[in-house]
């Protein structure tokens, strides 16, 4: 069973007459590691957003980590999201809370018991390389170190997919580096990875799977897979 | 989630939204405290009643000298006529009991009535009516007793005591209803402004909420702090509420009742009623404010 299927997916946004997705079929196994590469607007958002089960889509079937998103029903959809782990271009973290809360903050909101909660928090910041960060508040971090926590708190409850919408878009190259080495860790761990990227270089360098996406339609599925356009 | 967890952000929240916590308090402690007054003038509407109802009768005036209806027309009641209206009086199974008023007595307590005017001079006991002061044991039967004897020979009128005190409670119940309406409306308002902050809140905290959802909290845990956070100001509110409406009472019979003797007060237990009523409704009216408002602003 792969662990992102789809089938003929399509998805029209109200009030538009072209689809951001137009029938794409694609499989993505369990454990891969997929670059997804296309210009803005192009529908790497929206694929994203699909696979979060944050949209609805229009036509097609789409099955994600074991269940159909088509049938799954409104309420059942946090307890699926579980088992996603998602990382953004701007981290998303609490301003308010220490790194070490933002962590939590994940295993809490989905009932862990404050013991299990003290014990993975430093590991997890362990395997980010922040480990003594812990006390520190997200505003004191450098861009790097904030993604870090960022993947920390998306891995903690271990996802069997990890979603990154362009987590290296705000950094400098050298950051990007440990960003992807840290994301290739965690691939290695048995997590499917998603990335959405305009990073010519970081795709060039991994020689990862990569799907790219043009006006919708999917335009290359290339085993280790290079950037391959200039946009 | 874990209960010290929902704890600590339902505070942190009351803490960052400090300004609009204490506006939702202070309007959920006045709105409350407006409808609680509303809630004590209707018992106090009550409590008059009970006291006025126990103490009026139906009078039945008799034929007199100076008589004019026309049932009277065969001049002055007759003694088989007073005794006939006694015994009947006396077997209506609704009357409690029944007092002869004589002239002679009815003079005396007219000569108290108006001592000291002009009046008393110019009035000779012929001249007033005899009665029978027939008290009913549910005092909203007079209807009863009016069809059965008004009318008859030997009757003058039938006089319920009862259509004076009316006029005085229907004023009262205009008060009461006017207190009512003031205490529900402010009570809306308390709502709109809950909705008010509580969407100004989940605005502020749209990072939270947001990351919450990537995680894949659920809709109920994602709005509990937000609903607890309503309840809690709602909570204080009454509180207040209720010490306002202790303070009122308090009032009312240091100061009042001593000067009004001629009815009773409401009681702590009226207060404590209204107080239960009112606790109801502001956590009713708060969770549906709440219910509405993150429905539409805190979507998965």
């Amino acid at each position: 069973m792969p662990m992102i299927r789809c089938e003929n997916v399509t998805k029209t946004y109200s009030k538009q007459d072209r689809p951001a997705l137009d029938s794409v079929t694609l499989e993505v196994a369990k454990g891969e590691f997929v670059f997804l590469v296309g210009q803005s607007g192009s529908g790497k958002s929206t694929f994203l957003r699909l696979i979060l089960r944050e949209e609805k889509v229009t036509s097609g079937r789409m099955y994600v980590a074991g269940k159909d998103l088509s049938t799954l029903s409104q309420w059942k959809v946090p307890e699926f999201r579980r088992g996603i782990g998602t990382v953004f271009q701007d981290y998303r973290l609490l301003p308010n809370k220490t790194v070490s809360e933002n962590v939590a903050f994940a295993m809490q909101i989905v009932g862990a018991a404050p013991k299990e909660i003290a014990r993975e928090v430093p590991e997890v910041l362990e395997l980010v390389g922040l480990d003594d960060y812990g006390h520190r508040m997200p505003a004191e971090l450098s861009g790097g170190e904030q993604q870090r926590v960022a993947i920390a708190r998306a891995f903690i409850n271990k996802p069997q997919i990890l979603i990154a919408d362009e987590p290296t878009g705000n950094l400098d190259p050298t950051m990007s580096v440990g960003i992807m080495k840290l994301l290739d860790r965690i691939n290695r761990t048995g997590t499917t990875v998603v990335m959405a990227t305009h990073d010519d270089k970081i795709v060039d360098q991994m020689r990862k799977r990569v799907i790219e996406l043009e006006n919708g339609i999917v335009v290359r599925d290339q085993v280790r897979g290079i950037y391959g356009y200039s946009g | 989630m874990r209960a010290g967890f929902v704890t600590k952000e339902v505070l942190n929240g009351l803490r960052r939204n400090i300004t609009l916590t204490i506006a939702v308090v202070i309007t959920v402690a006045i709105s409350l405290s407006l409808l609680g007054v509303g809630l004590l003038a209707n018992s106090q509407v009550r409590v008059m009643k009970d006291y006025w109802y126990d103490k009026i009768e139906v009078s039945i005036f008799l034929c007199g000298q100076l008589s004019d209806s026309p049932t009277c027309s065969g001049g002055p009641v007759t003694s088989e006529q007073r005794a006939q209206i006694e015994s009947d009086l006396k077997a209506l199974p609704i009357v409690a009991n029944v007092y002869y008023e004589s002239q002679a007595e009815a003079f005396i307590r007219f000569k108290e009535r108006f001592k000291g005017t002009a009046l008393v001079d110019n009035v000779t006991a012929d001249q007033l009516p005899e009665s029978y002061r027939v008290k009913l044991k549910d005092p909203k039967q007079f209807a009863i007793v009016q069809s059965a004897f008004s009318g008859r020979p030997g009757i003058d009128s039938v006089q319920d005591q009862r259509t004076i005190l009316d006029k005085f409670f229907k004023l009262l119940g205009v008060l009461r209803d006017g207190a009512l309406a003031i205490g529900l409306i402010s009570v809306l308002t308390a709502a709109l402004l809950i909705s008010n902050t509580l969407r100004i809140a989940a605005f502020n905290r749209r990072r939270e909420t947001g990351v919450m959802r990537l995680v894949g909290a659920s809709n109920f845990s994602i709005q509990l702090p937000f609903l607890l956070e309503g309840l809690i100001s709602a909570i204080i509110g009454w509180g207040i509420a209720t010490g306002i409406l202790s303070a009122l009472k308090s009032l009312v019979d240091a100061r009042v009742a001593p000067l009004l003797t001629f009815t009773n007060f409401f009681g702590w237990a009226d207060v404590w009623n209204a107080s239960l009523l009112l606790l109801l409704t502001g956590l009713v009216v708060s969770a549906i404010a709440s219910f509405l408002t993150l429905r539409k602003y805190l979507k998965v």
